[in-house]
């Protein structure tokens, strides 16, 4: 590592380039590819931003100041958001540093920051140093384990969760080898109370996210069919925090127990 | 981006950081060694600081960053009135035992707020404890006080704190790199990327080229000379079969070259320049393969010096021994079973790295300052591989941070005094947490098939063992965790056949090593497993069938082999501790989840309370001018709590207070001898050796006054401060001066050599709940006894036996060092190992029995390794009460056990 450069001053992208924001992942092993990080920090982004067109929240925006944003939030969200930051791994100090653009640019299964996007249905904001911008879906920016739709030289600006999704009623379910472990499974799913429609969101057990769409809440039959027909068995995740066959048998109970859920208030 | 200076504990540091350097490396560099390394990557929390008041993990903040802010370390946070509230609840509690991961807590708890205390599991969550099981931490931070001071003469039983304990909790103990070295050079190590290869050539020309590297050190380099990194009193113990650095690496990880520079960073980029070729080996990673004709042979090319057991099989040892007619007494069994356990790689995972530094003092002489548990013969070993006479070579340890039994091997220090000797430069060498993991040792797997026949009674006839250990590629302890691990947990029972079929095998594997319980715990998962299985099958409670089986006070130990005659029953407090457990199966207990199952299941253990073949302490006891007393002990200490019982015994014989025994420790300039911290002999026999040294000092002193004052000896008596004859008060420092003059000695030596040895018991007892649908066990009540004899200090054994249990119920649900097909280590950081924390362990109650023992120092026995033992099968068999399945392997992750559940059926069992 030769230099700390702030990003507005940065320049051309060159080769061993890489974005700095929090640092607790580029800090916790070595980047022996690695010769400038480009530094986000001087950026001075807000680091949430309530639009008309939903919540931004800036890619340098870190864990603890996204949690302590959320009493703001109506009490869904606020929910959401509160069991997605504890669904991480690291401990409430790891939160004071880490950023939800590093979350979502290390794009690990188990990264909750993208389950909290994907869930919402948020989007991503995509910028280079040279002003070209593009947006997409937050569970179409992560295309695998630890990869993104990131091509060098750009960077991740914030993630928008839609106005629309924000008060929507969810459910929420996680498993873990362990208490407060890594999650090998984190669904969340989702109704919308105009169109009666429902989604769920798949993330941690597989690769990358995957969503279910249903016009109304699914029976728990059609519900399981179509995870079993949507999520092929290569798609579970096999590493040290699960066994495939156990992430998927979590998967289908989690998504019966969501259906249960949401099923048991709209009856209320 | 932020400009400025960084404030420090209130001193401005002007130095401008390094690019990529973290700000614990920083704050290190500035002499902040309070902050500590445990993981580099975020997750063991050693490292903790506030930034700005808000604590962050100290090894992931980039140093750039906190540039313009306050930062605040564990040696800032106390006031000159005093120390922290949270310091003093440490220290209260006692929430330590080594103590590297303390700043990090303290640091943690003191940020925490009223929510985060109602919360703790989480709070601390990224903070990790291998002594401790938590316990002690939680108590501490609640605000719990559990220290007493003794009065004169009646320490022992008394909950004394550790001496060091100031130290630790405000961060200016110095543990092993916590020392500034003028000069210091840097060692980093290049390892081996294949599991078998020839070393065909190594060109370190790129790599000598570089700026600040000053060395480069090769298999041509090293003495040619074959010894075992592990240490024990008898070199003979294990197998010659290791070379500083060799021409054949033999596991993926093993060291290929050394690069010493004037930075860390030069000898990384030093490593990466070192060309190499190799003529890939075939190689064997599974040891059944690895005994099997035709397989890759490891050490075939070493001769019998060596003292490896059928190197054409890579067998290192082997048993064969049978007492009794086992055939006969299975054929005469109503009920005979069979099982195959196993066990799996575990990580020792000391918070603090192995390590040493080395320099060569003006006339020659070699230091060595270490992270080890046998600084004594650790000098032996030196001496040996660079021919150098014991006084020109001297080893001492700074605090050591967690050994674990990983630290009785000699895997850093040949290196550093091999660069120093060259370089003629102080040298450093730390392993990375990586590094632990992928080039240290583990604990040995154990494949394990017990076949065991009980009459209807419960009475077992017959017990037979075929025992598999895996060494890896070298057989340090491999035999003697073979030879133990079928020793006490078969001996235990009086069954009249017993018979053992054991194999230590080599493969391309990551080196296994002495772990706490050596062999012990692996052997009696699948002893206890089975026993439980007959006494369920039998319809007998199993704890009753325990009790119609153990051994009995006055009755002969008789394992299938190696019969030691200096091993006895020194005190019998397994009833007591059977009693314990039984007492728990009868209580209900707290409820479970609604729709969980629930069960209950225990299993004993029988530990020796010292190594066979003798181990030796020399204790040396001073009165010194003020009237303190210093004593000096090779032993070392690791969190063990040695230091403490040593100054509890001295204070106890010399009629004083704690506060006025100095403890001088682990330096082999010290006393002429000390086999070292391990066998759970630092109450044992190095607190003999002290407790003689201080009996003859006494009995001297008392001699010297009598003589002095007229006053019969029967009639003089130490006390607090003074020596009083029939009234006549002679204070101690008088007695001293008058001594002194009189040319009389004040000091006294004792010596402990290990033998005869006892045997210490324990029992745990857990009721667990199982989720049928996600396979997570929770714990529901952890109940322990222990035979521990006199204890010393409860409070602290009480730490003993909760950091064994926790270690053990992460050995047992959580831990597993992965290897994959080719022999690399998969799992080398705590994100991929998972260490328990808070939230996984239970408060365990603890149970000592009364017993007084007729070997130990004032009937104490010992109680280091042994709480481990009973743990996994008192886990496996409350699983399977709770479950109706059998469980074999370990670690019983949840996704393991729902699988199992699932599928509905017990491991395949012989019949």
């Amino acid at each position: 590592m030769r230099t700390v450069v702030p990003a507005a001053v940065a320049g051309r992208w060159q080769a061993g380039d890489a974005w700095l924001a929090g640092g607790t992942y580029l800090f916790s092993e070595p980047q022996r590819h690695l010769r400038r990080l480009r530094d986000l920090a001087g950026e001075d982004w807000p680091p949430v931003t309530a639009t008309p067109r939903g919540l931004d929240i800036a890619a340098t925006c870190t864990i603890a100041e996204l949690a302590r944003s959320a009493a703001a939030h109506p009490t869904a969200l606020r929910d959401l958001i509160q069991k997605c930051c504890e669904a991480f791994l690291a401990s409430f100090k790891i939160w004071n540093t880490a950023t939800v653009g590093g979350n979502l640019c290390t794009a690990l299964p188990a990264g909750p920051m993208i389950s909290l996007g994907a869930a919402l249905d948020g989007t991503c904001l995509l910028l280079t140093a040279e002003g070209d911008r593009r947006e997409l879906a937050v569970a179409d920016f992560v295309t695998g384990e630890g990869t993104t739709a990131l091509v060098p030289g750009e960077f991740l600006r914030s993630m928008t969760l839609p106005a629309a999704t924000l008060r929507s009623p969810s459910a929420f379910r996680r498993g873990s080898l362990f208490v407060g472990g890594r999650s090998a499974a984190l669904l969340v799913g989702r109704t919308d109370p105009a169109e009666g429609s429902f989604v769920l969101t798949v993330t941690a057990s597989t690769v990358r996210p995957v969503q279910l769409r249903f016009d109304a809440l699914p029976t728990a039959e059609t519900l399981r069919q179509a995870v079993t027909d949507g999520i092929p068995a290569e798609r579970y995740v096999d590493d040290v925090h699960g066994l495939p066959r156990w992430r998927r048998h979590l998967t289908l109970l989690f998504a019966e127990q969501i259906r249960a859920e949401l099923a048991g208030r709209s009856a209320r | 981006m932020t400009t400025g200076e960084i404030e420090v504990d209130g001193t401005a540091c002007h130095q401008a950081p390094r690019p990529g350097q973290c700000l614990r490396t920083y704050l290190r560099e500035h002499g902040r060694f309070g902050v500590k390394k445990g993981c580099d990557a975020g997750d063991c929390g050693a490292c903790t600081v506030h930034v700005d008041g808000e604590p962050v993990h100290s090894c992931v903040y980039p140093a750039v960053r906190a540039r313009g802010r306050r930062v605040t370390t564990i040696g800032g946070l106390a006031t000159p009135d005093g120390l922290h509230p949270v310091q003093q609840r440490f220290l209260d509690a006692q929430g330590f035992q080594c103590g590297f991961c303390t700043a990090g807590f303290i640091m943690t708890a003191a940020a925490l707020d009223e929510h985060q205390l109602d919360a703790l599991p989480q709070a601390l969550k990224g903070n990790l404890c291998r002594c401790t099981g938590y316990r002690a931490i939680e108590d501490a931070v609640r605000g719990d006080r559990h220290v007493h001071e003794p009065a004169s003469g009646a320490a022992v039983g008394v909950n004394v704190p550790a001496p060091a304990g100031r130290e630790v909790v405000t961060g200016t103990a110095r543990y092993t790199f916590d020392v500034d070295v003028p000069g210091l050079l840097h060692l980093k190590v290049l390892r081996s990327p294949h599991p078998h290869a020839r070393i065909l050539a190594v060109d370190a020309t790129a790599a000598l080229a570089l700026p600040g590297v000053h060395a480069v050190l090769t298999h041509a380099d090293a003495p040619d000379r074959l010894y075992s990194t592990a240490q024990h009193e008898h070199p003979s113990d294990d197998p010659a079969d290791t070379r500083l650095l060799d021409d054949v690496v033999r596991h993926v990880g093993q060291r290929v070259a050394a690069v010493v520079a004037d930075t860390e960073a030069a000898a990384e980029e030093g490593c990466r320049r070192v060309v190499v070729r190799y003529e890939v080996l075939p190689a064997v990673v599974d040891p059944e393969e690895a005994m099997a004709p035709g397989a890759p042979l490891l050490h075939v090319d070493k001769g019998a010096e060596a003292g490896i057991a059928r190197a054409a099989d890579n067998v290192v040892g082997e048993i064969h021994a049978e007492v009794g007619d086992v055939d006969a007494g299975l054929a005469a069994a109503d009920l005979v079973h069979r099982q195959t356990f196993r066990t799996q790689r575990v990580q020792h995972a000391s918070l603090e790295t192995h390590g040493a530094l080395a320099w060569v003092d003006d006339d020659g002489r070699v230091t060595v300052r270490s992270s080890t548990q046998t600084p004594f013969l650790t000098r032996r070993a030196l001496c040996r591989l660079f021919d150098l006479p014991p006084d020109r070579v001297r080893v001492l340890t700074g605090r050591v941070g967690g050994g674990f039994g990983g630290k009785q091997e000699m895997l850093v220090e040949d290196l550093v005094v091999l660069a120093a000797l060259r370089t003629g430069r102080p040298v450093k060498l730390e392993h990375t947490r990586a590094e632990q993991f992928t080039a240290t040792t583990t604990r040995h797997p154990f494949t394990v098939e017990v076949t065991a026949g009980a009459q209807r009674d419960g009475t077992l006839t017959g017990i037979r063992l075929r025992v598999v250990s895996n060494t890896g590629a070298y057989g340090n302890h491999g035999p003697g965790v073979l030879f133990h691990g079928c020793h006490e947990s078969l001996s235990v029972y009086r069954c009249p056949n017993k018979r053992v079929d054991g194999y230590a095998v080599y493969t391309n594997t990551v080196p296994a090593g002495a772990f706490r319980g050596y062999g012990l715990g692996q052997v009696s998962f699948a002893v206890e497993s089975v026993l439980d299985e007959l006494a369920r099958r039998l319809d007998i409670d199993p704890v009753a069938l325990r009790a119609r089986n153990v051994v009995r006070p006055g009755e002969r130990l008789v394992p299938p082999a190696g019969h030691d005659d200096d091993l006895t029953v020194g005190s019998y407090g397994l009833d007591q501790c059977l009693d314990v457990v039984a007492a728990a199966g009868r209580d209900a207990g707290p409820p479970a989840p609604p729709g969980w199952l629930t069960g209950h299941g225990m299993a004993l253990s029988m530990i020796a309370t010292a190594p066979p073949g003798g181990h030796h302490a020399d204790a040396q006891v001073t009165l010194l001018p003020d009237g303190l007393f210093e004593v000096a002990v090779g032993t070392a200490e690791f969190g063990n709590g040695s230091t403490t019982v040593h100054q509890q015994l001295a204070a106890q014989t010399l009629a004083t207070t704690p506060d006025r025994i100095a403890i001088r420790q682990s330096d082999t300039d010290l006393v002429g001898h000390d086999t070292g911290a391990f066998g759970s002999t630092g109450t044992i026999v190095a607190g003999t050796a002290v407790l003689r040294a201080c009996q003859e000092l006494r009995d001297r002193l008392l001699a010297f006054a009598s003589a002095h004052t007229g006053v019969p000896v029967a009639q003089c008596r130490l006390d607090a401060d003074a020596l009083d004859c029939a009234g006549h008060r002679l204070p101690l420092p008088d007695l001293w001066e008058l001594a002194h003059s009189a040319g009389a000695r004040t000091a006294a030596d004792g010596h402990c050599g290990g033998t005869p040895r006892s045997v210490a018991f324990n029992t745990h007892w857990f009721r667990v709940a199982v989720d049928p649908d996600t396979g997570a066990i929770r714990i529901l009540r952890s109940v322990h006894a222990a035979d521990a004899g006199t204890v010393v200090n409860p409070m602290q054994c009480r730490g003993q036996v909760e950091g064994g249990v926790a270690q053990a119920i992460g050995a047992a649900l959580y831990e597993e060092v992965r290897v994959d097909a080719g022999g690399t280590v998969t799992t080398a950081a705590f994100r991929q190992y998972h260490l328990p924390t808070l939230a996984d362990i239970p408060r365990t109650e603890v149970h000592f029995a009364r017993t007084l023992d007729a070997v130990g120092p004032l009937g104490a026995k010992s109680m280091s390794e042994s709480p481990f033992n009973p743990v996994a099968a008192a886990l496996a068999n409350a699983l399977r009460d709770a479950t109706g399945v059998r469980f074999t392997d370990l670690p019983l992750t949840a996704d393991r056990v729902w699988l199992a559940l699932h599928e509905r059926r017990s491991a395949p069992e012989i019949t």
